[in-house]
């Protein structure tokens, strides 16, 4: 694993071999495994080392990057020597910014820290221990007859952030992850967890959740497509917002390419919704400073259903008080939320946490229990943006799908096809559970509630 | 780079390893884009590594590192005996492969003009032009252009005594023009969406994509989209282009003939798949005039599924796939061959870069172009009533690829042989097979082009792979149309 030491070690060799009036070294890598299972079976499990330095170059208002993983004198050089190449031959761009000092690096320093997120226990885990913990994944499949996919990996990275202007960051961190698929004849469970630390997580007791929902959901039935009051567990909440966090980068909103483009400040959610970016959250993760070295902010962005607040990189907050849009987004700083540039994004906000504005939370089976005819979502599949600005999404559900009925599960569905405005939808939200951090396939994590909503839109049914 | 080899595979053997191979993999990669005439990207790449895949103890093991020294790559080999006797810890039965005669192999895609060989500045030029031709059109909001370069070189040695050598160009360039208008994002792209078109070919392809010369038309239909009518929500016939035709053969084709999906071993994140064993030469998968290949070969074209050998040293191969309409072939590799009783892998084993384990991968799966002579304008002339729909704008698929949906950034009513009105947000639904038999027409070789898709993902960890699908424009009836909008 990187040091910090030999960070440093790295960027003053850089440094050495460069000419540019600006420099800055991104050194990102460290060791990966995974292990992973099908029919019951160890059938693929891999294991990762890499460490990848990327530098980025400036000459007056130009710049480039270059990455390579060849750490030796000649490979570094060679990296130094493209990104100054592809640099110098281009035209200047007056919206270009110097490389950040330490000063604006540190900008709104959060009054705690953010927690450590390594964990020798995690970094320390071998093929042996996540092969045993497959096996009891696998033996809860057989004790009920089912068959059990899925992976457990783990990993410990660092990313270290240093330019001429003397920013230097440096993060590191664990981390664990179980998903679990149980498949039954015609029915299917599904269960993820991930964290930092894999003391955290159950093998277990996520294996028996999907095995019961593979169980229960056995001989699906087949309802019409229409509006439903749909009960979504924190997994497919997750997938179907992650779609919306794209859009709340200061520069998608320059680029008219954001469906909150004239509704910053307008209140287009529904009362009860909250949602924040903060990298401090306990349950959050990740390194606390962006691709510029920026301290991460904590920022509302959604309160009582009013977009408050944008995300803005350095060069993204100078563009855009200089805008048209400058009198209607609210407050404009550097929120440390930029992608390493030079990029067509900007920024976003990659630490969410979406939180019950009222007191009063559900669990799960309360919101079951309060459901008089409706449908219960573990996870969604395959969801892709129909229309950008209704933030039309479309998608499947998957591995657990169920009738609910008088505030009971009454048995499994096939599953749906949903078209369904985001917008809308969270205008739709009745009730709520406390937030957890899940974890989909479709987005990153985030720490979300789940979420009873009306009138979702399922407009097609497959045949399974 | 055979020193390399001799130390991993006498690692693995030394450890008791029944199967080793080694992949060293040196990668080269450029992007460059540009954003309302700025660079919105500029950034070259390369990573070099190994990846050695072994079996012992009847099971899988794989170790990667980005360190070649000796050291490094004996200590990368153990980790991957280690690693398979964990998964010997979880087995049901002892690992089989399909048997396969080692090759020695030489092979460079055809590329006339090395694309890193290209001054930065031209490269440049060529989108910057693009992007003011995009933006000299009143309305646009946003003018995207990219280009990207790959030079993919590996060596792959078995214990088998395999010992391959492959270099691969790759070159892809598009763009994209957008409209913003009251509370509409319009779209449209060129030559292709989501990064234009992709083959295994030098720069020459660049100047054969006509990338300037279709720019004002491109961004004035992007401007015209807001006056369009909504396409409606019926159910009639449908004319696709060959780049939304490609994608369809990707997903409803493409995935569920991967036999590891069939088999179960993607269940977690990818699914599994509608086609299982028993369809196999029993399931009408589509009309008479629906004939599908997955074609490796070069004779096939520059895709990016083509190649000489696959990452375990199958030789690549024409499969075919659907035949007159009849599912006839699923893609393998030797381990599900094996474990469904085919005497051979179709050669589909591809991995994302030397950090991976191949899995099995689309080559290049494609539609073959109707026999008779037969035009987009004939065939447009010969529909009475229809939407003709162009560029892919979104697409999902459930996790068996029964149920898709796919929107397109624009469609044209054909009203009695005609193109009519333009058509705004145009999208259509149905199950693959129903679509498929309602497929009545397909264009002949002039309209059939060879489309890269550069994106798409599988396993876990999650690999990108670049794969190759040949469409020409073709008509399908009794079709869903529109049902996506009524979301809003």
């Amino acid at each position: 694993m990187l040091s910090e030491e030999r960070a440093h070690g790295i960027f003053e060799l850089i440094k050495k071999r460069s000419s540019a009036d600006e420099l800055e070294v991104l050194i990102s890598g460290g060791r990966s495994a995974l292990t992973r299972f099908a029919n019951n079976t160890i059938h693929q499990n891999v294991a990762e080392e890499n460490m990848v330095v990327s530098i980025r170059a400036i000459f007056g208002q130009k710049t480039a990057r270059a990455n390579t993983n060849k750490l030796d004198e000649e490979g570094l050089a060679r990296a130094v020597k493209a990104a100054e190449s592809i640099a110098r031959v281009q035209q200047e761009n007056p919206s270009m910014l110097p490389m950040a000092t330490p000063e604006d690096a540190a900008i709104g320093e959060p009054h705690r820290p953010p927690p450590s997120r390594f964990f020798e226990t995690t970094a320390a885990m071998t093929p042996a221990d996540r092969a045993e913990a497959v096996s009891r994944v696998v033996g809860v499949a057989r004790a009920e007859k089912l068959t059990a996919a899925g992976i457990y990996a783990t990993s410990e990275s660092c990313d270290a952030l240093l330019n001429s202007r003397g920013v230097s960051r440096f993060h590191r961190q664990t981390s664990a992850e179980i998903s679990i698929t149980m498949l039954a004849g015609d029915s299917s469970g599904w269960q993820k967890a991930n964290s930092p630390d894999a003391r955290n997580l159950d093998p277990v007791r996520l294996a028996e959740t999907a095995a019961r929902k593979a169980r229960d959901s056995a001989h699906p039935r087949e309802l019409p497509p229409g509006k439903y009051t749909v009960v979504l567990e924190p997994a497919a909440v997750l997938d179907l917002l992650g779609f919306l966090f794209w859009d709340w980068g200061a520069l998608a909103i320059l680029d008219q390419r954001s469906f909150l483009t004239n509704r910053v400040g307008t209140k287009i959610f529904g009362e009860n919704i909250n949602i924040f970016d903060d990298v401090c959250h306990p349950l959050q993760s990740g390194a606390p400073f962006d691709g510029e070295g920026i301290q991460r902010q904590r920022v509302q962005l959604v309160d009582r259903g009013t977009v408050s607040s944008l995300v803005y990189a350095r060069a993204s907050a100078a563009m855009m008080r200089n805008s048209e849009h400058a009198a209607k987004v609210g407050h404009i700083r550097p929120t440390g939320h930029g992608f390493p540039l030079p990029n067509e994004i900007g920024e976003m906000p990659l630490n969410i946490v979406v939180e019950p504005a009222s007191k009063s939370r559900h669990s799960l089976e309360q919101m079951i229990a309060s459901t008089g005819r409706g449908v219960l979502v573990t996870r969604l599949w395959y969801i892709r943006e129909v229309d950008p600005y209704e933030k039309i999404l479309t998608g499947m559900t998957r591995d657990g799908t169920f009738l609910v009925e008088d505030g009971c599960l009454q048995a499994g569905v096939r599953n749906f096809r949903f078209n369904q405005s985001m917008v809308n939808f969270l205008q739709n939200v009745e009730i709520m559970s406390d937030p957890v951090r899940a974890s989909g396939e479709e987005s990153f994590d985030m720490v979300v509630p789940a979420m009873k909503v009306r009138d979702f839109n399922f407009t097609e049914v497959t045949k399974f | 780079m055979k020193q390399i080899a001799d130390w991993a595979l006498g690692t693995a053997a030394a450890r008791g390893a029944g199967y080793c191979d080694i992949r060293v993999v040196d990668d080269r990669q450029r992007a460059i884009a540009t954003k309302n005439g700025v660079i919105g990207q500029a950034t070259d790449a390369e990573s070099l590594g190994a990846g050695i895949r072994v079996i012992a103890s009847g099971a899988w093991g794989f170790a990667a590192t980005d360190d070649l020294r000796r050291e490094s790559v004996e200590a990368a080999a153990a980790r991957a005996v280690e690693i398979a006797r964990a998964s010997a810890r979880v087995k049901h039965r002892e690992l089989a492969l399909a048997p396969e005669p080692p090759a020695r192999a030489d092979w460079h895609t055809p590329c006339v003009i090395d694309p890193f060989g290209t001054p930065v500045e031209q490269n440049l030029d060529v989108l910057l032009h693009i992007d003011r031709e995009l933006r000299s059109v009143a309305g646009i909001t946003l003018a995207e252009t990219s280009m990207h370069f790959r030079r993919y070189e590996q060596w792959f040695w078995s214990s088998g005594g395999a010992d391959i050598h492959q270099v691969k160009t790759i070159t892809g360039a598009g763009y994209a023009a957008y409209s913003f208008r009251d509370s509409e994002i319009s779209k449209r792209s060129y030559p292709n969406s989501f990064g234009g078109q992709y083959q295994n070919r030098g720069y020459e392809l660049v100047a054969e994509l006509k990338l300037v010369e279709n720019a004002r038309r491109v961004a004035e239909e992007a401007v015209a989209l807001h006056n369009a009518p909504q396409c409606p929500e019926c159910v009639g016939t449908v004319i696709l282009d060959s780049s939304q035709l490609g994608l369809q053969i990707h997903e409803s084709i493409g995935h569920p003939i991967e036999l590891d999906r069939v088999l179960g071993m993607e269940a977690n994140f990818a699914g599994t798949s509608f086609l299982t064993l028993d369809k196999l030469r029993t399931l009408r998968y589509g009309s008479e005039i629906v004939n599908v290949v997955a074609d490796a070969t070069e004779q096939h074209g520059p895709g990016l599924g083509t190649f000489a050998y696959d990452d375990e040293g199958v030789p690549a191969q024409c499969t075919p796939i659907i035949t007159n309409g009849l599912f006839t072939g699923y893609l393998s590799s030797r381990e599900t061959a094996a474990e469904i009783g085919e005497p051979r892998s179709s050669g589909t084993m591809r991995a994302e870069g030397w950090n991976r384990i191949p899995l099995i991968r689309m080559t290049n799966v494609s539609i073959l172009p109707g026999e008779d002579p037969l035009s987009l304008e004939d065939l447009i002339s010969s529909t009475d009533d229809g939407i003709f729909m162009q560029t892919n704008r979104s697409w999902s698929i459930d996790d068996k690829r029964y149920n898709f949906q796919f929107g397109c950034e624009i469609g044209w009513e054909i009203r009695n042989g005609r193109i009519g009105r333009m058509l705004k947000n145009p999208s259509y639904s149905g199950i693959t097979t129903e679509f498929w038999n309602s497929m009545d027409a397909i264009c002949s070789r002039k309209e059939w082009n060879l489309w890269g898709t550069p994106n798409c993902g599988k396993g876990q960890p999650q690999q990108v792979m670049g794969t190759g699908h040949g469409a020409a424009p073709a008509r399908f009836r009794n079709v869903k149309i529109g049902s996506a909008y009524r979301g809003t």
